[in-house]
């Protein structure tokens, strides 16, 4: 934990501006010099229910939504259910603060709207309040904006008043609203702003100890999600076409994409379901275009068919996996790493496909690029999988860092010049599918060109694409598919840099090991250990698929024992590696996680401890599990 | 200078140029009418004057499935059902290419329906042959999704309860700008009919009857049949909507009564297809999108230039 930070909630219902609200705060606090990083939780409801968003801000980098939070901007659920006796949803109109409140650190500031919100409802406030060292503010917020404005200016006024009780300056909030706002809407918005940080310094007394740190720079940051950057990675690499179904949290994704391809001359394709989506984008590879598609867990079930087809048929697609909580409809909105299995195995057959699993925002980037590269190079699906957390995590990156050449090569495609010189049968069909090309490939045309004609079919097929089932071929055909994956394999381990990312002293007695978008709590984790003096390292891994087996290998040979953290109930993970490495079995115990929140780190520095310390201590708290590792 | 110099060069074609060395001959069963499709289409697009370097034949799976290992051209023999948006995103790539695709009445109406009807609803510029046999022939003979009601087969021995599908109806309902039936029986009006079908810019439907002689012994091999444009029993306006319906349920009713009418039966000109809609929006590129790949003077976009707004 840091110190010198803010973690600030804003809670509120659905609907109620609680995402834009926080966006604009983020972008303030970066504006000003501060490192950020968000961090989403709403219910699958388009009004009300508990929704809140957290900014962490600090003058050092972040990494994680942190370790609870020390502000609170309670502000009421405009779409707040009738209070009944016993009814499902129980009182709404207090959720914003009550159901807060377990995470708010010791010392920690509560700003409410005591227009929305009576805490004389909320059992034992008072004594929370005391025994937690909280300092209260009730603002009646509502009034202030229905003063002004209209009454859903109120997230403005929370604003201002947070701002002034922050020690905050108003004029980056000032300026980013005036940029999005049109003027009637902004002149009020300004009122209210400025308004309420008076309200609040005349009418309080401030005596908390939470302040935005004095932070700075190098050079001009842009605050971007996980969804963003694997768009802008698909922009880069060339891709122009997109074709997909809504389904919450891949939807952010499409939507980037489809914002974009009309002006940037591509195009985007919302179809009847998911088996048409990675249908279609196989059809515009197969054409000669760049393409994409992806969904969520039950969408990518959908896929499974189509993933198939482009793996025999060996067209290049990417397509984006962004998991939430499963099985079935699970829980739409929560994160989860429970697709794992789902992603590397689903489709009948032996599958030749590419899965990464980026660790942050900028390695979505790198993973995506990278995915689309290898996909196109070598003829294949390459899936990058994303979850919740990730894709809507919003964190400041340096501007220069977009600052690439974009490439919009389309792997191993021959031109109608090359095809002249390439085999064909006397009435000149091209041998598409040749049997010991290099690397395994043997290039594409594309229909239009003149000499290229082929057929290709999910079928096993000949060289020239026709079907066949005889024997020899049968094993030639295989094992050229199944060959690339191992030169993909070495050129990952031969690539400037690793996918996989290490933490933490090279020769430390424990390790830990996670996955995909854990990377960050587990890193911060590792910080929180080092300090407390344990020996301990960290790997988070990102290639699933071929699976960086020496580098995990030597991670696991260089410790006593290690923890994998995950976001699923069995393990997915731990199963992988063992399957690939057939060892490990007694080196690795599980921290899992599945209760539909992201790790914090101090969950892991707690798990740790227990397990890899002192596995007789006992069990970890409620929201995580712990399997030991066998013979353990 | 297009990297795809096949398209439109507008050479001498002869149908037998659409024949493959690799398969010349069909392994389809003797008398079977896949055969005739095969025919009509190489006859149509010899004339229309297509090339095989321009057409992209897109197939589903079962013995129509294999039309494209038959016919030489680009061929992508596709999953059960999933011709239609392998086909219909090819097309949008690159719209200089002729985009056929075809597949059986399971294919189309049945896993592939909800394609069917969207394909159909987008209006986009390529051919659809369905190869109607009433039966699913090469899984051995099981009721299919346009099986008379009552027809017994080994996974329904007590025969179909259900109607069948009315495969005309379903096509207009679901927007298809050009809808016809051929039979096998019938080559001359089949290869006119794929002929206009190919030159119709908007999606054309065909629904193609070819008799299974192996397992659709009951049914009809589609003979006597009824041209309607022919027949002075039948006078119906193309163009016309209502007209259209009209005479496409009576046809399908027919057909279960023993009497086999064919035809066009709809067409809409003036609806623009669906390349054409998206163009008119700023969403699809003047410039077939596959050649800017092989443009060495061609700028890309970066994301770069588009970081603005997360300032």
């Amino acid at each position: 934990m840091n110190s010198n930070e803010v973690i600030w909630r804003v809670a509120g219902g659905s609907g109620d501006g609680i995402d834009s609200t926080s966006q604009n705060f983020a972008k303030a606090l970066m504006r000003s010099g501060l490192h950020v990083f968000t961090h989403r939780h709403y219910p699958s409801r388009i009004r009300g229910g508990h929704t809140y968003v957290e900014i962490r801000a600090s003058d050092d980098p972040v990494r994680s939504r942190g370790d609870g939070y020390n502000f609170l901007l309670a502000l009421g659920d405009s779409f707040a259910r009738n209070t009944q006796e016993g009814a499902y949803y129980g009182n709404e109109e207090i959720k914003p603060l009550s159901e807060n409140l377990d995470e708010l650190r010791e010392g920690g500031v509560i700003l409410y709207d005591q227009g929305l919100i009576d805490v004389d409802e909320i059992p034992d406030f008072e004594e929370r309040v005391e025994e937690n060292n909280w300092h209260v503010y009730p603002m009646d917020l509502r009034d202030l904006a229905r003063d002004h404005g209209r009454e859903v200016m109120r997230n403005t006024a929370g604003v201002g008043a947070t701002a002034r009780m922050l020690g905050m300056d108003l004029a980056p909030i000032e300026k980013l609203m005036e940029d999005a706002m049109p003027t009637d809407i902004f002149e009020p918005n300004l009122t209210i702003l400025r308004e309420a940080a008076d309200i609040a310094e005349a009418e309080f007394s401030f005596d908390h100890d939470v302040a935005v740190p004095e932070g700075s720079h190098d050079e001009e940051q842009v605050l971007v999600s996980g969804s963003d950057t694997v768009a802008f990675a698909s922009i880069d690499e060339g891709c122009r076409f997109i074709a997909g179904y809504p389904m919450t949290p891949w939807t952010e994704v499409f939507t980037i994409m489809s914002q974009y391809l009309p002006d940037l001359g591509g195009i985007s394709e919302q179809v009847e379901d998911e088996i048409a989506a990675a249908a279609l984008a196989i059809g515009a590879s197969h054409a000669g275009v760049k393409a994409m598609s992806g969904s969520s867990g039950g969408g990518f079930s959908l896929m499974s068919e189509p993933l198939g087809l482009a793996e025999m048929s060996e067209t290049p697609i990417v397509l984006i996996e962004a998991m939430r909580a499963g099985p079935a409809t699970g829980m739409p909105t929560k994160p989860e790493q429970a697709d794992l299995e789902h992603v590397l195995y689903t489709s009948q057959g032996d599958s030749t496909r590419v899965v990464f699993a980026p660790g942050s925002v900028a390695e979505a980037y790198d993973q995506t690029r990278k995915a689309f590269q290898i996909a196109y190079e070598y003829q294949l699906p390459a899936i990058v999988i994303i979850d919740q957390k990730l894709s809507g995590e919003n964190v400041n990156v340096p501007g220069s860092f977009f600052d690439r050449e974009p490439n919009s090569d389309l792997g191993s495609v021959a031109t109608e010049e090359e095809l002249a010189d390439l085999p064909h049968d006397d009435h000149g069909k091209y041998k598409r599918f040749q049997y010991d090309p290099e690397k395994g490939v043997s290039p594409r045309s594309i229909p239009g060109q003149e000499g290229g004609r082929y057929l290709v079919t999910g079928n096993e097929h000949n060289e020239f694409g026709h079907i066949d089932e005889d024997p020899d071929n049968r094993i030639i055909q295989v094992d050229r598919r199944m060959g690339k994956l191992e030169t993909i394999r070495e050129e990952l381990n031969d690539a400037d840099g690793s996918h996989q990312t290490a933490y933490g002293p090279e020769d430390a007695e424990y390790g830990i090991v996670s996955w995909g978008s854990q990377q960050g709590a587990v890193e911060e984790a590792v910080d929180v250990l080092l300090d407390r003096g344990y020996d301990v390292k960290a790997i988070n891994v990102s290639d699933l698929a071929p699976y960086p087996v020496a580098e995990v290998e030597a991670f696991l040979e260089s410790v006593d024992l290690a923890l994998v953290v995950e976001m699923n109930a069995s393990a997915q993970f731990r199963g992988l590696t063992q399957r690939e490495l057939g060892a490990f079995g007694d080196r690795l115990a599980s921290l899992l996680k599945y209760d539909g929140n992201p790790f914090e780190p101090h969950e892991i520095v707690e798990g740790f401890e227990l397990e890899i310390v002192d596995d007789e201590a006992g069990t970890p708290q409620a929201n995580t599990r712990i399997l030991s590792a066998a013979g353990d | 200078m297009s990297a795809f110099s096949a398209i439109d060069q507008g050479v001498e074609i002869d149908a037998n140029d659409f024949t493959p060395q690799q398969e010349p001959q069909p392994t389809w069963c003797p008398g079977c009418g896949d055969f005739a499709v095969l025919n009509a289409l190489k006859k149509a697009m010899a004339e229309v004057g297509r090339s095989p370097d321009e057409v992209l034949l897109a197939t589903g799976i079962g013995c129509s499935g294999k039309l494209n290992s038959y016919f030489e051209s680009y061929g992508f023999h596709t999953l059960h059902g999933r011709s239609l948006p392998v086909a219909r995103a090819a097309k949008l790539a690159n719209p200089g290419i002729e985009v056929v695709a075809a597949g059986g009445d399971g294919d189309g109406y049945g896993i592939g329906g909800n394609h069917f009807t969207h394909t159909a609803r987008e209006n986009h510029d390529m051919v659809y042959i369905v190869f109607n046999n009433e039966v699913f022939g090469l899984t051995k003979g099981q009721s299919s999704p346009t099986s008379p009601k009552g027809h017994k087969s080994k996974t329904q021995p007590s025969g179909v309860a259900k109607d069948p599908v009315r495969p005309l109806t379903l096509g207009l309902a679901a927007g298809a700008s050009f809808i016809a039936r051929t039979a096998a029986v019938n080559p001359n009006q089949a290869k006119e009919i794929l002929v206009e079908a190919i030159e119709h810019d908007g999606f054309a439907h065909i629904d193609f009857l070819t008799q299974c002689p192996t397992w659709n012994k009951e049914a009809r091999a589609y003979v006597p049949y009824t041209d309607i444009q022919d027949s002075d029993d039948f006078e119906h306006d193309v163009s016309d909507r209502r007209e259209a319906a009209e005479i496409m349920w009576e046809t399908e009713e027919k057909l279960y009564e023993g009497e086999v009418l064919t035809g066009r039966y709809y067409r809409d000109a003036d609806r623009p297809s669906y390349g054409e809609e998206k163009r008119s929006l700023g969403e699809i590129p003047e410039e077939p999108l596959a050649e800017r790949y092989f443009d060495d003077e061609y700028e890309w976009e970066r994301s770069a230039d588009l970081l603005d707004r997360y300032k």
